[in-house]
């Protein structure tokens, strides 16, 4: 498998470690209820198909990215900064 | 011919004006079984062996059967062979692949006492009891008897070959590479395709599983182009070779299909030479990356089931045109041909040509237009074979009637199967093409493949070679040339099963590598196993190395006649990786011994193991245990003169391994009182602050100290286990979750050497080092500053891990070792020395500083008496979840010391705590043993641990039980710290 690191270009799978859904970018606010956050940490939808997930370039620049894989092909559609998906 | 003579000791074997593989002005000696056979350069084992009058080379598995080569290339079944030295000789190689080099020593397998003589062929007898699930169905009872009696017995009669019975010494490499095209098979499809890629601009990788281009070329005969096929292919090869675009990778089995354009493969790299360059692998498995990929992986001939079809001198058809050109070998002197149509026939009359005698053109169709000089039997089957060890005499059932065919030899060929292994490998099935008879791939199976030549159903040299350009130009995008309708002589209407499985009774294998028989399969169904994938386990057809390469169409075929459904109806069981085995050790090249895990050392790694440190792991670190010094008999004493020194005098020791990460930034603070429980952006420069780190989820997850070196600059220190961790966690809380926050953070553990002073002396030897002030005025407890160390530009922080009066001195790595030994030489002037990982360790127990013992990921801040930490004025990471009840309960196990009333020996930690009288089982546990130690100082057996409500029983007498270790003892419940509570001495 081969991801796109949008710093370092097209590199090999053994260069990153992956960390789960995407979800844990919508940290809740300070003051959030125990539910809320419950779901943020525990609660996961499995799709099948696309799938926002969290990637460290562990064995390259360190950037977090936000890898759009297809879980039914292993596809990647998409790899972005997660730092620049918040605004 | 004299020469030839004499090079192989037989007469005959070779055919004089055919074998343009070998060279025969090139003779070589090898030895099989013990004896010595002489072939040319250019042979493989199989052929070789043929040549010299061989012809049984291996036993079957399972009921010991005489077996002979049946194929020319990876997927032979029969003829697997132990090969090479004594003692590391390399199970299961396939002779038919395996090339002959002076000194090859070859063993054939499965057998005892001897291949002619094998005691186990009892089996063959003993066949009408051996079916398919004979051993699920037999040791079943007693049960007594699984263990001790059944599955030594199994385990024996189990496996081909044996392993070599010490370490794998072979030499491995673990390569990669990347192309833009990777061509899998160099046959004419794939050399076309190789060619006309590169000339399109594109890197070419070619694999080829073969030691020379051209495929079948190099195997069939015939023309190409006006010139013969293999002098056709020779020239291709040659271009190929000199293209800059193109590596041409011979020896080379591209093994898988994997996602993202990676694939692996297997090349022989030293295998087939008897003096291998000193280091050379013999063996490399490389991950190919490749933009797109052509699999032009050829074709696999299907063998025919019928009674009897597993003799020595029955092979197929292909192979036996391969011996006869390639190799110039005759397999026999009179050759029965067992096939269809024009194939068949083409067959007869190159052996014909080759001055051997046909026996007899058995077709399974009408005969063919213009055959004629040998009896052929049109419409006709073979029925059965005679013959041991060799084939004598054939058995064809043709207009009704029994005919015998003396012949020592029958090439067979029920048709092809393409080889769509690789274009399964993700995911996909193939589908059946009927007027091929064949199972292609699917359309877009992998992305970015493109199926050329016979693995997709075209079989003439001249659709192979366009079919082979206009792939390689699809899968770079290119504009696609048309491919003609060309001439294929595999594309004959109506196609029968019978053509490879013929109905009837007696032994018919399916898979020879296994002994699975059409009536297994049959038996398969009858039990109701129909789906493909349990008859595949219920009978082991196309399981082990063959992987159904042979078998599978047959097999599928008699389960779908068996369960009235069709081939396309039944499927295919699923092909997998690797497409030919691939070694362990090549796998995992360069991981063995302390290739495994590298090792990350000190600078202090060469002083101290000059002192006779023993090293301990710490991660990938190594660290000293303790300076033994003469005298002193245990480990044990030298910790103990070790602390005593630090207490007394003043200890050095290298603490280089925690982690440090340099933050900067004007959101700097902000930062660190998101990432810490505490608060940090109060803290003045010049000053270190103890952080503790949680998990988003409320557990703790890092402590260490952060010092402020500036206004927006702080250097923060992780342990040794954790630092990886949290860097990456400090990576996630910038850039996922505060990608607002203008900081930056990066690991410089390796870029700063530190040591720890300790002890009473501590400031008088830091005096000796330094000009700059290290007074309690100038640099106070959980003060630092820069400083000049030596001459170097340094650090020094005033902190403590023992409790004594203390600091950390920091200088550029380059600079660790000639600090290390100046600090000791000053040490050891003021009664002094170094101190390693056991004096630390009770140091810190004495004070009851935590490490990762405590700190295991399932307590939280409030377990270890920090809960008051979380600060209540900001948010951070894990405040939240950290104010769950559960986990604020106080009958929640919570930090304590111990005061063990006995020296226990090896309890270390996991030891249960109970009440003083309570029976020591798992409900009436109350917490557990994290460290222990001996304390000189206080002549104590302290140890830390967790324990219901625990704070609230100091004072209590508890019972402490290990049992793993079998020890107990009784203890005293304390506060953690058990030295120095006020904290003077760190003062001082």
């Amino acid at each position: 498998m081969r991801i796109t690191c949008p710093l370092c270009g097209a590199r090999d799978l053994r260069e990153f470690s992956v960390t789960g859904s995407a979800a844990l970018l919508n940290r809740p606010e300070e003051g959030a209820e125990l539910p809320e956050w419950d779901d943020y940490l525990h609660n996961r939808d499995n799709p099948a198909g696309p799938s926002d997930e969290l990637w460290y370039h562990s064995g390259g620049c360190g950037a977090w990215l936000v890898v759009r894989r297809d879980t039914t092909s292993h596809a990647v559609l998409d790899v972005r900064l997660a730092s620049e998906q918040k605004t | 011919m004299s020469e030839t003579l004499r090079a192989t000791g037989k007469a005959g074997a070779r055919l004089p004006n055919m074998g343009h593989g070998i060279d025969r002005e090139r003779p070589v000696e090898f030895t099989f079984d013990g004896r010595t056979y002489a072939g040319f350069a250019g042979d493989t084992l199989a052929s070789a062996l043929m040549a010299n009058g061989v012809r049984l080379m291996g036993r079957s598995f399972k009921y010991h059967r005489p077996r002979g080569v049946l194929t020319c290339g990876s997927e032979e079944p029969n003829a697997l062979m132990q090969i090479g030295p004594k003692g590391a000789a390399e199970p299961n190689q396939r002779a038919t692949m395996q090339e002959v080099y002076p000194g090859l020593r070859a063993e054939s397998q499965n057998r005892w006492p001897s291949l002619e003589a094998d005691l186990l062929s009892v089996n063959d007898a003993l066949a009408p009891f051996l079916g398919a699930g004979f051993y699920y169905k037999t040791f079943m009872w007693p049960k007594a008897f699984w263990e001790r009696v059944y599955e030594p017995f199994i385990r024996r009669a189990a496996g081909l070959g044996a392993l070599p019975a010490g370490h794998d010494e072979t030499p491995y490499e673990k390569p990669f590479a990347h192309c833009d095209l990777l061509v899998i098979g160099g046959g004419p499809a794939g050399m076309s395709a190789a060619l006309a890629a590169a000339k399109a601009g594109a890197d070419v990788i070619l694999a080829e599983e073969q030691s020379a281009l051209g495929g079948r070329l190099l195997l069939d005969g015939g023309e190409v182009e006006g010139l013969p096929a293999h002098d056709w292919a020779a020239d291709m090869a040659a271009r190929l070779a000199a293209h800059p675009k193109v590596r041409v990778m011979t020896r080379t089995a591209v093994t898988g299909a994997y996602d993202g354009g990676v694939f692996g493969a297997l090349e022989r790299v030293t295998r087939h030479l008897g003096d291998a360059p000193k280091g050379a692998p013999a063996e490399a498995f490389w991950r190919i990356t490749a933009r797109a990929s052509v699999l032009a992986a050829g074709a696999i001939e299907r063998p025919i089931a019928f009674p009897g079809n597993d003799r020595p001198g029955i092979l197929m058809a292909g192979a036996l045109r391969g011996y006869m050109n390639r190799w110039g070998v005759a397999p026999g002197k009179s050759i029965a041909i067992y096939g269809r149509g024009a194939e068949a026939l083409a067959t007869a009359r190159q052996v014909q040509a080759a001055g051997l005698k046909v026996a007899a053109l058995i077709t399974t169709g009408p005969a063919p237009e213009g055959a004629g000089g040998f009896p052929v039997f049109a419409e006709a089957q073979v029925v059965g074979t005679r013959g041991r060890k060799s084939l004598r005499q054939v058995t064809v059932l043709s207009g009704g009637a029994k005919h015998e065919v003396i012949a020592d030899t029958l090439a067979m060929s029920g048709g092809w199967n393409p080889s769509v292994h690789l274009t399964c490998h993700m995911g996909a099935r193939p589908v059946w093409r009927a007027d091929i008879a064949g199972f292609v791939p699917a359309e877009g199976s992998v992305p970015d493949m493109q199926v050329a030549g016979a693995c997709g159903g075209r079989y003439d040299t001249q659709g192979c070679l366009e079919a082979g350009r206009a792939a390689a130009l699809a899968a770079l995008g290119r504009e696609v040339p048309s491919v003609s309708e060309g001439n294929n002589v595999h594309d004959e209407p109506e196609w029968r099963s019978t053509d490879w499985v013929v109905p009837g009774k007696g032994r018919a294998w399916l898979d020879f590598q296994n002994d699975v028989t059409v009536k297994d399969v049959q038996l398969a169904a009858r039990e109701n196993l129909s789906s493909v994938e349990h008859m595949k386990r219920y009978t082991t057809q196309g399981m082990a190395p063959d992987q159904g390469k042979n078998s599978n169409i047959g097999a599928l075929t008699v389960l779908a006649e068996a369960t009235g459904r069709s081939i396309s109806g039944t499927g295919t069981t699923t092909y997998r990786p690797p497409f030919v085995p691939v070694p362990i050790g090549a796998m995992g090249a360069g991981a063995r011994g302390k290739g495994f895990a590298p090792e990350r050392f000190t600078t202090s790694d060469g002083p101290s193991r000059e002192r006779a440190a023993p090293m301990v792991e710490a991660g990938l670190w190594y660290r000293p245990s303790y300076f033994p010094r003469a005298g002193e008999a245990t480990w044990r004493e030298a910790c103990v003169r070790e602390v005593r020194m630090v207490r007394s005098a003043v200890g050095v020791c290298d603490v280089s391994t925690l982690g440090k990460i340099d933050i900067q930034g004007p959101d700097a603070g902000a930062f660190l009182d998101f990432v810490y429980a505490n608060l940090f952006s109060s803290l003045k420069e010049g000053r270190v602050r103890y952080g503790l780190m949680l998990r988003e989820d409320g557990h703790v997850m890092d402590d260490g100290t952060t010092a402020r070196l500036g206004p927006n600059h702080y250097l923060m220190t992780t342990t040794t286990a954790a630092a990886g961790a949290v860097m990456k966690h400090l990576d996630f809380a910038a850039q996922v979750l505060q990608p607002n926050m203008d900081v930056s953070a990066i690991s410089v553990t390796e870029q700063w050497a530190q040591f720890a002073v300790a002890g009473p002396e501590a400031r008088a030897l830091l005096r000796t080092i330094t000009d700059t002030p290290v007074e309690d005025a100038d640099l106070p407890y959980m003060g630092c500053c820069d400083a000049v160390i030596g001459g170097v530009a340094g650090r020094i922080f005033r902190i403590s891990f023992s409790g004594e009066l203390a600091y950390e001195v920091a200088v550029p790595a380059r600079y660790g070792a000639s600090l290390f030994r100046l600090l000791l030489a000053q040490a050891e002037g003021l009664g002094g020395g170094a101190y390693g990982m056991e004096a630390l360790n009770v140091l810190r127990v004495e004070k009851g500083f935590i490490t990762h013992a405590e700190i295991h990921g399932r307590v939280t801040a409030y377990d270890i008496g920090m809960g008051r930490m979380v600060s209540a004025k900001k948010d951070c990471i894990g405040k939240a979840m950290s104010q769950r009840p559960g986990l604020l309960d106080p009958a929640r196990p919570r930090l304590v010391g111990l005061r063990l009333s006995e020296p226990m020996g090896k309890m270390l930690g996991g030891a249960h705590l109970f009440e003083a009288g309570a029976e020591a089982r798992r409900v009436n546990s109350q917490g557990y043993l994290t460290s222990q130690a001996y304390s000189p100082e206080l002549d104590a057996h302290l140890a830390l641990g967790f324990l219901t409500r625990g704070p609230e029983r100091i004072g209590e007498v508890i019972r402490v039980v290990d049992h793993m270790r079998g020890v107990e003892t009784m203890a005293e419940v304390t506060a953690p710290v058990a030295l120095d509570p006020e904290g003077e001495r760190l003062r001082g």
